[in-house]
């Protein structure tokens, strides 16, 4: 039942906030998303850590006679991604409380109602109802971006909704076929439930193209170079909130994916196509950091290092080994709040300069001391310095490539140098130096401000000192997924 | 049957009703008939009954698709609001047609003899001609008149020519007889039969507007005043599409083999040309009618999927399409109205700002349309796709649709994106009648109900 509160509360709120009129919508969407979050929190000390079993589940008829069910529940997984959604939310809400952007109650009804979608992504057991929430979260995000973003906004959202659904739709139709493979020798007996998809023995064949159908959805979401061109350009025009979104939660629907319903369900359809995979990923690697190193608008350098982080984590999910997978679970919560926090901070900074442009910035640390010490503080952990949460997870996916093919753990490894290339050049060109005109009347951080950043920052230190809280709730659950693909 | 007879009394009664000078009372007795005429067509669920020696069947099948067809002019009626404004309007006239039109629509979904097909798609078309027309100032749907007519003429004629053949080859018009009768010799296929067979198909693929017979469609649908568009665009094509799929299920299912190619090509073809025609179309309108070829191309892969998860998903795709247009074409309706006759996309900016109910409802209808999920148009799409994979040969049909259903989001995301993000420039508010906008908010409720809760009528064949 907790589930099912977790899951429709946002939606509920998310029509409440709409029937607000004026700038009290945000208090209330913030109020009703740190609910949402002590729902989470009720739920994770009522969560059985030690058993990889997939708890609070609700299992409902959704679509009579048809083997489709409204099941939800949660196992390690998704209950650190549902734990890491409702975490975020709230504090995107609370970054957004010093901009009047126009009609705020559809603004912040929009974010909550994408909570549901993001939600039910994370807690679906059934693939039509995974496939449900999936285009639930996508809605909500294109609005706000296409509404309330930048110039070029139009164009560029219209990308980034047409080519997601593209990879969707391969998806469904993938379902579909999944779906009719189930109970083969009774044809009502389909079924649509994720235990009914594990159980299915296909023919390598099949599972192949069946691979490529789910992989192009995801691979579209992570992004995964080749299919990263959407990203960019929507991250950089949407507004902050919206961005912060996409890059600390949305994104990791793809990873999600490819965990619950990639690797699982076809795979000898991975172990035919993983070095391949692989091999892009690390493309996409070297790719993002290179490019984000020529960079000079800072969302847009955050954009292509995400590019970056997210190939490493695509990597060690497909080298399909207890670290790389651990490490990429944990990876997604780190790469979460890192990005978050680092576009909040950008965000920060183009309110006072009203520029993202590096070469037009420079010397903030001498008016913002408290603002340079959470950018460092979040700039180390997107680097993955020892102590900060950044390094336990990039540390497990390098060993887990490594222990797939030493060349690629060597190539992927470049991360750590790239990643220090582009992050520090940007804080020293943005933060030390002389003062520009821009940044001469820089102030120091409000307490508003403050309040998003101390909470990320908390987490940086607690994933990266007692990385054990979170990797153990999740490892019975890796566990299990191994023994489902090796079986 | 009593449905039948009760839509032909009403519709005379409305036209008496007609020379009172008020034409208030018009509208709420139009729709209160077709209320009882909705209720009185639910008792015949579950209780088939044979008409005129076995003439017509109203059964399960023939009910549920009246009580489509039925519903669907219930919620375009009040849409007529303009003529009821303009005083030199014959709206009797036009209630009663549509009334008319609907009794050869319910002929065409509870036919059991050719004959009775035959005469229920001539008593839908004929009132059509004349609607379409019924603009008579206005060049445009003068032209969409007697393009219908004439082109509407030919392929009756085509479709009567095909039951002839099919009655030499087999010696009756009875559907299930037909079914029965044994065409086959040595081995092959009676020659007659066959092309009587063809010439059916092409009869019909007509009347649902599916390539390549769709070339009236764009100009036809444009031409004709919007509020008659809504009606061909929803009951003619339930109407035609529950035909079809009745008429090869007891008809032809033996000689499947002989017309699957035939179907499969109109479908892709379908498919292609309504998807890729509608991308680049100027105006709202005749994009409409471009993604209305398209829905007829999802309808008939149900056709070629050709199996016991058809029906259903005929039903339900046509009940999800039916709502939806009721609301993309009543809301383009409205705006019209209100931009003197304006159609294009322009014509939609900044609605979102002017008229949050009516940008809301057209976002719900083009999401239904694309089928993106909370929409009743997702499991429309999904029980079709469901229905072709589950043949277990045709993955590559699901695959082009797909690809195709992609193609979709990208034009009807265009009037979302006029609404929205556009500046409204000198649009102003647009005029909503109380009617109207109950109509509207009841289809959106519908369209996101069905989009969550399938269930409650996925089953029902």
């Amino acid at each position: 039942m907790i589930t099912a509160l977790l899951l429709f509360w946002p939606a509920l709120a998310a029509l409440l906030v709409l029937l607000i009129k004026g700038q009290g919508a945000k208090k209330v969407a913030f109020v009703a998303a740190l609910v949402e979050f002590a729902i989470a929190i009720v739920a994770t000390t009522g969560f059985d850590a030690a058993s990889g079993a997939t708890q609070f589940e609700l299992n409902l008829p959704w679509v009579e006679n048809a083997g489709i069910g409204f099941h939800i529940g949660m196992d390690g997984i998704s209950l650190l991604m549902v734990l890491l959604t409702t975490f975020l939310v709230p504090l995107i809400i609370l970054s957004a409380f010093k901009h009047d952007y126009k009609n705020p109650n559809a603004f912040y009804a929009l974010i909550l109602f994408m909570q549901t979608g993001l939600i039910g992504v994370f807690v679906a057991l059934d693939a039509f109802l995974f496939y449900f929430f999936w285009e639930v979260a996508l809605i909500p995000i294109y609005f706000i971006a296409a509404i309330w973003g930048g110039v070029n906004r139009i164009p560029v959202t219209f990308k980034f909704f047409v080519y997601t659904i593209f990879g969707s739709l391969f998806m469904l139709a993938a379902f579909v076929y999944l779906y009719f493979q189930t109970g083969a020798t009774e044809l009502a007996a389909h079924s649509s439930d994720v235990q009914a998809f594990y159980q299915l023995a296909l023919s390598a064949e099949s599972q192949s193209w069946i691979f490529w159908f789910l992989f192009i959805a995801f691979a579209i979401k992570m992004p995964v170079f080749p299919f990263h061109t959407w990203q960019p350009d929507t991250y950089t025009e949407s507004p902050t909130q919206a961005t912060m979104l996409l890059s600390g939660i949305m994104l990791k629907m793809g990873i999600y994916g490819v965990l619950r319903w990639l690797l699982p369900v076809v795979p000898m359809g991975v172990s035919q196509w993983d070095e391949l995979v692989l091999i892009l990923s690390i493309i996409g690697i070297v790719y993002g950091s290179v490019i984000a190193i020529r960079q000079h608008d800072l969302k847009r350098l955050i954009a292509y290092s995400s590019i970056a982080h997210v190939g490493l984590i695509a990597a060690g999910i497909f080298t399909l080994n207890e670290q790389g997978l651990q490490g990429g679970v944990i990876q997604m919560l780190s790469h979460g709040i890192n990005v978050t926090g680092l576009f909040f901070i950008i965000e920060i900074i183009y309110r006072r300069t009203n520029t993202r442009e590096i070469t037009s910035l420079g010397g903030i640390t001498q008016n913002a001391k408290a603002l340079s010490i959470f950018f460092m503080i979040l700039l180390l952990g997107s680097v993955a310095l020892p102590l900060t949460n950044g390094f336990v997870g990039e540390f497990l996916l390098l060993l887990g490539v490594y222990n797939y093919n030493a060349w690629f753990g060597a190539v992927a490894g470049l991360t750590i140098i790239l990643s220090s290339v582009y992050m520090l050049r940007m804080f020293q060109g943005v933060m030390f130096g002389t003062k520009s005109e821009h940044t001469e009347a820089f102030t120091d951080l409000t307490f508003n401000e403050k309040a998003v950043l101390i909470p990320l920052v908390i987490m940086v230190f607690w994933i990266g000192l007692f990385p054990n809280t979170f990797l153990s709730i999740s490892e019975p659950a890796v566990g299990n997924l191994l023994n489902i693909i090796n079986r | 049957m009593t449905s039948i007879i009760l839509l032909s009394v009403f519709g005379i009664v409305n036209l008496f009703v007609g020379f009172l000078k008020s034409k208030k009372i018009l509208l709420p007795l139009a729709l209160l008939f077709l209320i009882v005429v909705f209720g009185v067509n639910l008792l015949g669920w579950n209780n088939t009954q044979t008409y005129f020696n076995n003439m017509l069947t109203i059964d399960n099948y023939a009910v549920a698709f009246t009580g489509i067809m039925v519903l669907t002019t219930l919620l375009i009626l009040p849409f007529s609001q303009s003529y009821i404004d303009a005083e030199d309007e014959n709206l009797a006239e036009y209630y009663s047609l549509l009334l008319f039109s609907l009794v050869g629509a319910i002929m065409m979904v509870a036919y059991e003899n050719l004959i009775m097909l035959f005469i229920g798609i001539e008593i839908l078309s004929i009132a059509m001609y004349v609607l379409a027309g019924s603009n008579k100032r206005s060049l445009r749907s003068n032209e969409a008149a007697l393009k219908y007519f004439l082109m509407g003429s030919f392929f009756t004629g085509v479709l009567l020519f095909g039951i002839v053949l099919i009655y030499g080859a087999t010696g009756t018009f009875d559907i299930t007889e037909i079914g029965a009768a044994n065409v086959m010799a040595d081995g092959t296929m009676n020659t007659m039969f066959t092309m009587g067979l063809l010439l059916l198909v092409i009869g019909i693929s007509f009347k649902i507007a599916a390539a390549p017979f769709h070339f009236w469609t764009p100009d036809v649908y444009e031409g004709t005043p919007t509020f008659f568009t809504t009606f061909m665009a929803t009951v003619v094509k339930t109407a035609g599409v529950a035909a079809f799929y009745k008429l090869m299920n007891a008809a032809f299912e033996g000689s499947f083999t002989s017309w699957f190619p035939t179907v499969i090509a109109i479908t892709v073809l379908t498919l292609v040309v309504g998807n890729i025609g509608a991308v680049i179309q100027p105006s709202v309108k005749r994009m409409l009618a471009y993604s209305s070829i398209s829905h007829a191309g999802y309808l008939l892969m149900t056709l070629v999927a050709f199996n016991d998860l058809s029906e259903n998903a005929i039903f339900f795709y046509s009940l999800s399409y039916a709502v939806a247009s009721v609301m993309s074409f009543g809301v383009l309706k409205l705006v019209e109205d209100a931009r003197e006759g304006n159609q294009s996309f322009a014509a939609f900016n900044g609605l979102g700002k002017t008229n949050p109910l009516l940008a809301f409802v057209m976002t719900v209808s083009m999401f239904s349309l694309a089928g993106i999920p909370l929409t009743a148009g997702f499991f429309g799409k999904l029980f079709v796709f469901s229905a072709v994979i589950a043949t277990g040969n045709l993955t590559w049909l699901v695959v082009l649709a797909v690809i195709l259903a992609a193609v979709g989001i990208y034009y009807y995301i265009k009037v979302v994106i006029a609404m929205y993000m556009q500046p409204a420039g000198e649009n102003t508010k647009v005029p909503v009648s109380g009617f109207a906008a109950l109509v509207l908010i009841i289809c959106t409720i519908l369209t996101i109900l069905f989009g969550i809760a399938p269930g409650l009528v996925s089953n029902m064949l």
